[in-house]
């Protein structure tokens, strides 16, 4: 018998599981997000419906209406944000990378780039970017690279992998590891060289964000883990931040035919659902 | 000894499972056909081609002779024996009814394209849009510039060219041959290409 514990009854063990919650550190979910901190500038309180720091080996997801502004944001420098995006009310549109960087004719994201659905249409659009560091090349890890690099790479472990977060982020919406395509990486950035070399710019820069605009109803499902390029030895991985509000401006007159027609195609199955 | 022989028509899908130890040979008759590929492990369709760990795995863009295509879990699933096209793509991605009309305009949506023909291949296997992901393209020449420019241009294929990969586990492989007719991925001309599935030695 536990007598002598406080959990030894149902009445102690739910006082104790009550309890946990006293003074408890802040690293969950803002709770009402309207309390969300340090927001930037002009934006209300009142309209954040998302605030949750994503720590290293770590995972979250949401649901975002149209307009719904999301900011990513790596406060101590090292994040490496692995992000996939679906479209809410039709799961099987989702980003896709290969055609992000072929329509637009750039392999780098910015400011004013658009994220690509597989159907032609726009799913968010950058619309702030203090980084310019990103990657739609490399996509995550993996188990088997994890734990040849780390020791362990298990999604439990030490080092969990990119691609096993993403795919538990992706479950609590009811999608499977079928659903997992390349994600994009945000503040590490990957360039190509002459020859085609993959070249990692994997420097710790503090103090970043990159703020994307919902175009559609979605779901965005983050991981935040070192890229899979990433050549230290150590786990390293800097806590990221999620932060959404509602009713972020329209979008800018697009800068090149091709985003036009992005915008007009999204245009379209919105008329459809009006 | 050559286990399967065929020409494929321009424009066409084909789908097969190519077993471990067999050679799947893409010869590019006409020149300059850009032929897309995708791969599933025969076992699990789950566990599939993934181009970002494939480029991260040789940290190079361009598939090469000893390039090995790996998994979505990093495992080789077939490797380039031989080559004599000097690279092929996989960054580009498959063409799209929906993406030709951004890329060329709203008059291209009924055009045929390697999605379209990527579904239909894939269907008997009972496999959909959920299991199509970024692909190989075979033949295709895609350079991105310092600036980060990228796009597809004029091939280095020719007439006769050839690439040889082997399976290193059951993959089912589904390829389109592009029926792009919008940049010169195919020279502008979609060809037939010549399929060859040699038996392990």
């Amino acid at each position: 018998m536990n007598e002598e514990t406080r959990t030894a009854t149902l009445a102690g063990a739910r006082d104790d599981a009550r309890s946990r919650a006293d003074g408890a550190p802040t690293t969950g979910p803002t709770v009402p997000p309207t309390a969300a901190p340090d927001l930037p500038v002009g934006v209300a309180p009142g309209s954040v419906v998302w605030d949750e720091p994503v720590p290293g080996g770590g995972y979250a997801s949401c649901q975002l209406p149209r307009n719904a502004v999301l900011q990513v944001s790596d406060p101590d420098g090292d994040a490496c944000v692995q992000l996939l995006v679906y479209r809410a009310d039709q799961t099987a549109e989702r980003l896709n990378v290969a055609d992000t960087v072929k329509v637009q004719w750039q392999a780098y994201l910015g400011e004013g780039v658009l994220l690509l659905s597989d159907m032609g249409r726009v799913l968010m659009t950058i619309v702030d970017d203090t980084s310019a560091r990103h990657d739609c090349l490399g996509g995550c890890s993996n188990r088997r690279r994890n734990d040849e690099r780390y020791g362990d790479g298990s999604m439990w472990g030490p080092a969990p992998n990119g691609r096993d977060l993403l795919a538990l982020g992706a479950a609590k919406h009811g999608l499977g590891r079928v659903d997992l395509g390349p994600p994009v990486n945000l503040f590490k950035s990957v360039r190509v060289g002459g020859d085609g070399a993959l070249h990692l710019d994997g420097s710790r820069r503090p103090g970043t964000h990159v703020a994307l605009r919902a175009e559609l109803d979605v779901i965005v499902v983050v991981a935040n883990t070192p890229h899979p390029l990433d050549d230290r030895d150590s786990y390293t991985v800097s806590p990221a931040r999620c932060t959404a509000w509602l009713g972020g401006p329209a979008a800018d007159s697009p800068s090149t035919p091709e985003r036009q027609r992005a915008y007009e195609n999204t245009a379209l199955v919105l008329g459809a659902h009006s | 000894m050559i286990v399967h022989d065929e020409v494929l028509a321009a424009r066409a899908p084909w789908a097969r499972v190519v077993r471990a130890g067999e050679t799947l040979r893409v010869v590019d008759l006409g020149g300059n056909q850009a032929v897309d590929c995708l791969l599933y492990d025969a076992a699990d369709p789950v566990h599939r081609y993934s181009a970002a760990d494939t480029i991260v795995g040789q940290r190079n863009i361009f598939l090469v002779e000893g390039t090995q295509l790996l998994s979505n879990e990093g495992v080789p699933m077939m490797t380039i024996t031989a080559t004599t096209c000097a690279y092929h793509d996989t960054i580009g991605g498959a063409c799209s009814r929906e993406s030709n009309t951004l890329r060329y305009g709203h008059h291209t949506a009924h055009q045929h394209a390697c999605v379209d023909n990527f579904l239909h291949a894939a269907a008997p296997f009972g496999l959909g849009k959920r299991d199509l992901v970024s692909n190989i393209n075979w033949f295709m020449n895609v350079p991105v510039g310092d600036d980060g420019m990228l796009g597809i241009v004029d091939g280095i294929s020719a007439p006769g060219l050839s690439l040889d990969v082997r399976a290193e586990i059951d993959v089912l492989v589904l390829i389109s041959n592009c029926p792009q007719i919008n940049n010169p991925c195919n020279g502008f001309d979609p060809t037939p290409v010549q399929l060859q599935v040699i038996a392990a030695p």
